[in-house]
């Protein structure tokens, strides 16, 4: 009884600390092999490792939360589990891909120049990908609307083929690699022993603004509290004369936008693109989603990066990351287990 | 009311009438059936698709693509139906049915190969397959091995979601599939002893045995009736369990589950048997057709084993109308042929044909998607909707109209049909 009680009120953080927990006490005890000095290996005993995990972790589960806001969005307003998402996301990158190098930015450009063409290269892929979601909401999800609950789905999936397939079209079938326009692995200055890169302050200084403008725009403006209502009920949020078609359009819109943003710092952060980049994309944002409580734009922010983190320690501590897809899934097994509604999850329509 | 007791006559036949009243009502609901759909017709069109499915081999060369493309599209079908119990008759939405696939497969791996060398056991197989060291078993026997595997995994797979509604029930199914996924790929690094393995991952295990029936001997790939009268039989088999299924109680149960959980627990329903059969039963199905289909490609590889395939299945189940044994028949059968003969076979040639300098396998995946996109805008409800769920569906047009009627009309229809 007093066990259920202690699972039922801590279990979640124990097995969230769990892993974190357990290295650090390894590496604070134990320790680790942090080079070589004169053909010895050195082994050190801080926290300079794990730092480097969990900051590495973040970064990455930066992206993951930008798609999975997209993700949540969607659910939260019309309960669809929007497939197409993670793809929108893959076009971002390749849209992002081709402006800058249509452009002209290379490796021989000015920091100047590459910094204000990322900044337009940003802008129009957000557009391009904002409008493409809005797109297929209007072709493929709108005519459904009254149709049985999984056709929407179908419709979802359907899309996602063909976006792989433009992909596949437009830049081959294996991954390519790009231009490391922002020399991603340069430390900019170290934490305590821990390394900052380039890579990890773009993915950091992308997200967290981002979010604070949507939140923003989600709380305080009149289109923000017409997505709230619309989410809550449709039916009353049309009744109150709120143009529910528009509403919905634009959680599109606002969801692709993110998920372009996601798309270029993608391909300057892991320097290449693939068009089955947003399949893999897609199922860990929508876990990240699922993870923090679906509908809730905190929660998907949160799970992306705890998932984040959890894909960083197993990669780089768990048998090479070859089990890095089945810990970050069976992480989520267990907290559905323990928490059905998610971390932070609100009561949507259907699991209220 | 003066002292109707149970059991009083005249109270019983109020009863009735009323009920009687209210299925008209109903039907009058509903779009008239056609004709040929009806009693009698129905039963002679399935005796007619029997014969010429049995007899459909013998139009085509013994190794043509048509029947290859047939097998494996009924293979699929097959899958559907198991997908088609566990999302359509009890409103489970699974989206990790490859867990199954790859359960089926790995047991005749397993149980059908030489990947075991250390053991050597053999049951009722003849030729190589009897000399070889490691497990070997009747190709039947492998079929009910790989069902019941499969039953015992949907059971654990189900029993975390009992919790949970709608798609984080989604969510979970589809991380167990995952799992297996990536268990069936690093399957290498878990050792059993005495230098064996798990699985072979991508490298895959693929001496598998082909089955063999005393009386029939051995199947080989340059012949494929016997494959093709093999998978007919199982997909017969499921369609038959399917419809008993349908009008069991236990087929009840998953529907009353299925449009009120609440309702249907107060009832006396057991949530937790009845959620966790359907689990067990859909997955042995699909365990069944993923034995058949590593036997027919000859090899247990984790590359087959993508989310993608999940998805796929689901697609047939709701293309064909979701819920509906035949619609779901129907889709795997659409898809299937779509995927394995239409695209690839049939239309490849087209752009060339009309000047086109591009090969049409290379926008296969495209072309599918559209064709999914299409079929949903155009039929939301499938191609063969359930009798229920479309009375939902038209219950929800006309609502204004029927406020009366339409509560009770789904209520009937639950105890009429």
């Amino acid at each position: 009884m007093l066990l259920r009680t202690y699972v039922g009120r801590w279990g979640l953080v124990t097995l969230l600390l769990a892993l974190p927990v357990f290295y650090l006490v390894r590496d604070l005890t134990a320790g680790y092999q942090a080079g070589f000095v004169h053909g010895h290996p050195l082994i050190q005993h801080d926290l300079s490792r794990i730092g480097l995990n969990v900051v590495q972790g973040l970064s990455n589960g930066a992206i993951w939360a930008l798609i999975a806001i997209g993700y949540t969005l969607v659910y939260g307003i019309i309960e669809l589990i929007n497939f197409a998402h993670g793809d929108v996301f893959m076009i971002g990158s390749f849209t992002a891909v081709g402006l800058w190098s249509a452009l002209g930015l290379g490796l021989s450009s000015g920091t100047a120049a590459i910094i204000g063409g990322l900044i337009v290269t940003l802008l129009v892929t957000m557009a391009v990908t904002g409008s493409l979601n809005a797109l297929i909401e209007r072709v493929a999800y709108r005519p459904l609307r009254n149709a049985p609950k999984l056709a929407p789905l179908i419709t979802a999936v359907g899309f996602s083929f063909i976006l792989q397939n433009v992909g596949l079209l437009w830049r081959g079938g294996s991954p390519q690699s790009v231009d490391d326009l922002i020399r991603q692995g340069d430390t900019v200055f170290n934490i305590s022993g821990v390394p900052i890169q380039r890579g990890y302050i773009l993915a950091l200084a992308t997200m967290i603004p981002l979010v604070i403008a949507l939140a923003g725009f989600i709380s305080s403006t009149r289109m923000g509290r017409a997505m709230r209502a619309t989410a809550q009920d449709p039916e009353a949020a049309r009744l109150m004369g709120i143009n529910v078609n528009q509403t919905i359009s634009l959680t599109f819109l606002l969801g692709g936008m993110l998920a372009g943003a996601a798309g270029l710092v993608y391909a300057l952060y892991q320097t290449n693109v693939w068009y089955f980049q947003g399949f893999k994309a897609g199922l860990i944002a929508f876990t990240a989603a699922v993870m923090g409580g679906i509908g809730n734009v905190r929660g998907a922010v949160l799970g992306g990066l705890i998932i984040g983190i959890i894909q960083s320690f197993s990669d780089n501590r768990l048998a090479g990351g070859e089990w890095t897809e089945a810990v970050v899934f069976g992480y989520l097994i267990l907290i559905m287990v323990l928490r059905p509604r998610g971390l932070i999850g609100e009561e949507t329509r259907e699991a209220g | 009311m003066t002292g109707r007791r149970i059991g009083d006559p005249s109270g019983w036949s109020e009863l009735t009438a009323q009920l009687r009243e209210w299925r008209g009502a109903i039907e009058a609901r509903l779009p008239a059936p056609p004709r040929w759909l009806g009693g009698r017709w129905s039963r002679l069109l399935a005796v007619v698709c029997i014969v010429v499915g049995i007899v459909l081999p013998f139009g085509f060369s013994s190794d043509s693509g048509f029947i290859d493309a047939t097998i494996k599209a009924t293979s699929l079908a097959v899958m559907s139906l198991g997908l088609n119990i566990v999302v359509g008759f009890a409103g489970l939405l699974d989206l990790g049915y490859v867990a199954f696939y790859a359960i089926g497969a790995y047991s005749l791996g397993w149980f059908g190969s030489d990947f075991f060398f250390k053991a050597k056991v053999h049951v009722l197989v003849s030729g190589v397959a009897a000399q070889e060291t490691g497990i070997h078993l009747n190709f039947v026997l492998i079929l009910i091995a790989a069902a019941l595997i499969c039953a015992i995994a949907g059971t654990i797979i189900g029993l975390p979601t009992l919790r949970l509604r709608g798609d984080y029930i989604a969510i979970v199914t589809l991380a167990f599939g995952e799992i297996i996924g990536e268990v069936a790929v690093n399957g290498t690094d878990i050792h059993l002893g005495n230098g064996m393995t798990l699985t072979a991952g991508n490298l895959g295990i693929s001496a598998v045995d082909l089955p063999y029936f005393p009386g029939v001997g051995h199947f080989d790939l340059l012949h494929l009736r016997p494959w093709y009268w093999l998978i007919l039989g199982i997909l017969l088999l499921v369609v038959f369990v399917n419809l008993r299924l349908r009008d069991s109680r236990l087929g009840r149960a998953w529907v009353a589950l299925r449009e009120d959980e609440v309702a249907a627990v107060s009832m006396g329903i057991p949530l937790v048997k009845t959620k966790l059969q359907a689990y067990a039963i859909g997955a042995a199905f699909g365990g069944m057709s993923g034995a058949f289909i590593g036997a027919y490609f000859t090899t247990v590889n984790a590359s087959q084993f993508q989310f993608g395939f999940s998805v796929l299945i689901l697609s047939m189940v709701i293309i064909g109308g979701i819920g509906s044994i035949w619609g779901a028949v129907v889709g795997g059968l659409l898809l299937g042929y779509i995927n394995y003969w239409l695209l690839p076979s049939v239309l490849n040639d087209v752009p060339s044909k009309v000047g086109l300098n591009f090969q049409l396998t290379s926008v296969q995946f495209g072309i599918y998607g559209f064709l999914l996109v299409l079929v949903m805008i155009l039929r939301p409800q499938g191609l063969l909707p359930e009798r229920r769920r479309k009375l939902e569906m038209t219950a929800e047009i006309g609502a204004q109209d029927a406020e009366l009627t339409e509560p009770t009309a789904t209520q009937t229809t639950g105890v009429a049909s």
